[in-house]
């Protein structure tokens, strides 16, 4: 009998199964399951965007596109990225268009990684990085941040963590699952180090948006990062435009061309539809994710301040959707705490063990999701936590 | 009168949902329950929040009975009192639920409801064009609604998402 199983590459039998999925799979089958666990907007794609792939397609415009992506694309995405964070990037040379900010990761990853190189990556953090840091034959050294320090890097865990092999930092602000978002001076301190030991830095920035207290600063415009920066970037969040699966990333054009060449054998290029949605996107939905943004940050701060005053201590996030409260305080893991809460009272978290080192102990709240939604949660979140 | 962010902010959301309890705005724009029922307090002594009310699909009424329409009017306004006048005249009366004075090729835009198209006609005949300054109506009787204040009558946009995602 032949083991199937044997055919399975050992990288990839030896991977962890995503900790997400199995609460997608206890969850999926539940009726009345209020969900805070979602990743995703829950505002639908603007109208006018919308209407712009539907106009693209009754043009026809159906074909392949340039490896890197619409060049008129990629002119918008520069002037984007130069007018929102101060970066610069030659549209011709250092943009690439990809399938989600998830296969940007993945092209720099292959770009960059020698064997056995190791990538620095901050935790808890976003459940693909290490992974593909490893598919990518390197070897991910995490770094677990912590909540008193708000789940922000410190310069000397930075420090502490380089070896001779370390080749780049994977950070990413505003963060999944944390929220937190790193300010100009919280870059700067871990900028100098990566100056000073010549790193490159992946910044995972598709939050970039999704700032409510003060403006997402990139760690591109940063002096003297932009040359070291593989900067990730897309339409998933901000533009409420996650089933597009349309991102980019900005760097310096010789890891750029590095990104394309494996971009074009593996991809060729991402969805022309999408494409032609996302140059709409730039050019009339600003006001849109102006709008979704204020309606996100009103809803973090009923969350936050829920949380804290039923006995989830919780730190304010600046970014993303995603409160992080502890929950060390019922004496539960995070997966028990989980399971039993959408056991018990139907309201959907993802347990914060999944993100990786430091997130045992809390849970991710999503508050992409209705006031309504988020109220009933938050009284079933109490009741669970009275009895 | 000039208002400050957070009583913007109010506005804005009582406008979206005006169930909402002073406890959850309170949260939500990082303010206590008593100074938000304050702030609401001055913006309807303030007359700003005029009125809250509820949004009915009352097609799917069986049995209630109602026919909406919009009239263009067309009015010679007066001396001093320009328009006004003439549409407190009209607003006055209980079948009309708005008054808008309109640029372009009429002057109001007046919405009447009625129980039929009958009694709207009548409405029209007898009481709107015999005012001394309306000078002529156009009536336009709505067949169905899709869309009101913002809001989608029947909207098919469910919650597409899968429950757990990264
Ligand atoms: C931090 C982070 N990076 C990347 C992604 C993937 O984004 P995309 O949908 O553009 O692939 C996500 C989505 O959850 C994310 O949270």
């Amino acid at each position: 009998m032949t083991k199937t199983k044997e055919f399975v590459a050992e990288s990839v039998q030896n991977m962890r199964p995503s900790g997400i999925r199995k609460f997608f799979d206890l969850a999926a089958n539940m009726e009345g399951v209020v969900s805070l666990g979602v990743g995703e907007p829950d505002f639908v794609t603007s109208w006018s965007v919308r209407e712009a792939a539907i106009l693209s397609l009754e043009k026809g415009y159906t074909s392949y596109t340039a490896n890197a992506g619409l060049l008129e694309l990629r002119n918008e995405i520069a002037d984007y990225m130069e007018n929102r964070f101060h970066v610069k990037y030659d549209p011709k040379e250092e943009i690439i268009v990809t399938v989600g900010a998830s296969q940007a990761i993945d092209i720099a990853m292959r770009a960059i990684i020698n064997p056995g190189d190791e990538i620095i990556v901050v935790e808890p953090c976003f459940v693909s990085y290490v992974p593909l840091v490893e598919l990518a034959g390197g070897k991910a050294v995490t770094i677990e941040t912590k909540p008193e320090h708000d789940f922000k890097l410190q310069p000397d865990q930075l420090k502490q963590a380089i070896t001779p092999k370390t080749k780049a930092l994977l950070i990413c602000s505003p963060n999944n699952p944390t929220g937190t978002q790193l300010t100009k001076e919280d870059l700067q301190g871990i900028c100098d180090i990566v100056i000073e030991h010549d790193l490159l830095v992946i910044a995972d920035e598709i939050y970039a948006e999704l700032a409510y207290d003060i403006q997402h600063t990139s760690i591109a415009s940063i002096e003297g990062m932009q040359e070291r920066t593989i900067l990730i970037n897309g339409f998933s969040k901000g533009f409420a435009m996650t089933g597009w699966r349309l991102g980019f990333c900005c760097a310096p054009k010789e890891i750029s061309h590095a990104c394309l060449k494996i971009h074009q054998y593996a991809m060729m290029c991402a969805s022309t539809p999408a494409q032609y949605a996302a140059l709409e996107a730039l050019q009339s939905g600003m006001d849109d994710v102006v709008q979704m943004t204020k309606d996100y940050r009103r809803r973090r701060n009923y969350i936050v301040s829920s949380l804290n005053e039923i006995g989830l201590d919780c730190h304010i996030p600046g970014g993303a959707f995603y409160a992080f409260p502890s929950i060390k305080s019922t004496g539960l893991s995070s997966e028990e705490f989980a399971e039993k809460l959408l056991m018990e009272q139907k309201v959907a978290v993802v347990p914060g063990n999944v993100f990786g080192k430091g997130g045992e102990g809390h849970i991710r709240c999503s508050y992409a999701s209705s006031m309504e939604q988020l109220q009933e949660a938050i009284k079933r979140i109490k009741n669970f936590i009275e009895k | 009168m000039k208002l400050t962010d957070r009583e913007i902010e109010i506005l804005e959301i009582l406008e979206k949902d005006a169930l909402l309890s002073s406890d959850s705005i309170a949260k939500m724009i990082g303010l206590n329950k008593d100074e938000t029922e304050e702030i609401i307090k001055k913006l309807q002594d303030e007359k700003i929040i005029v009125h809250y009310t509820t949004l009915i699909d009352w097609a799917k009424v069986d049995n209630y009975q109602g026919v909406t329409a919009m009239i263009d009017v067309k009015v010679t306004p007066k001396r001093g009192v320009g328009f006004r006048e003439v549409a407190e005249r009209i607003y006055r009366f209980q079948e009309v639920s708005s008054v808008y004075l309109m640029s372009g090729a009429y002057d109001l835009s007046v919405t009447v409801e009625g129980k039929s198209m009958n009694e709207i006609a009548q409405f029209v005949s007898e009481k709107l064009s015999t005012l001394d300054s309306v000078v002529s109506t156009t009536t336009h009787f709505q067949l169905k609604k899709y869309k009101h204040d913002g809001s989608v009558y029947d909207s098919d946009q469910n919650d597409n998402r899968i429950v757990v995602s990264p």
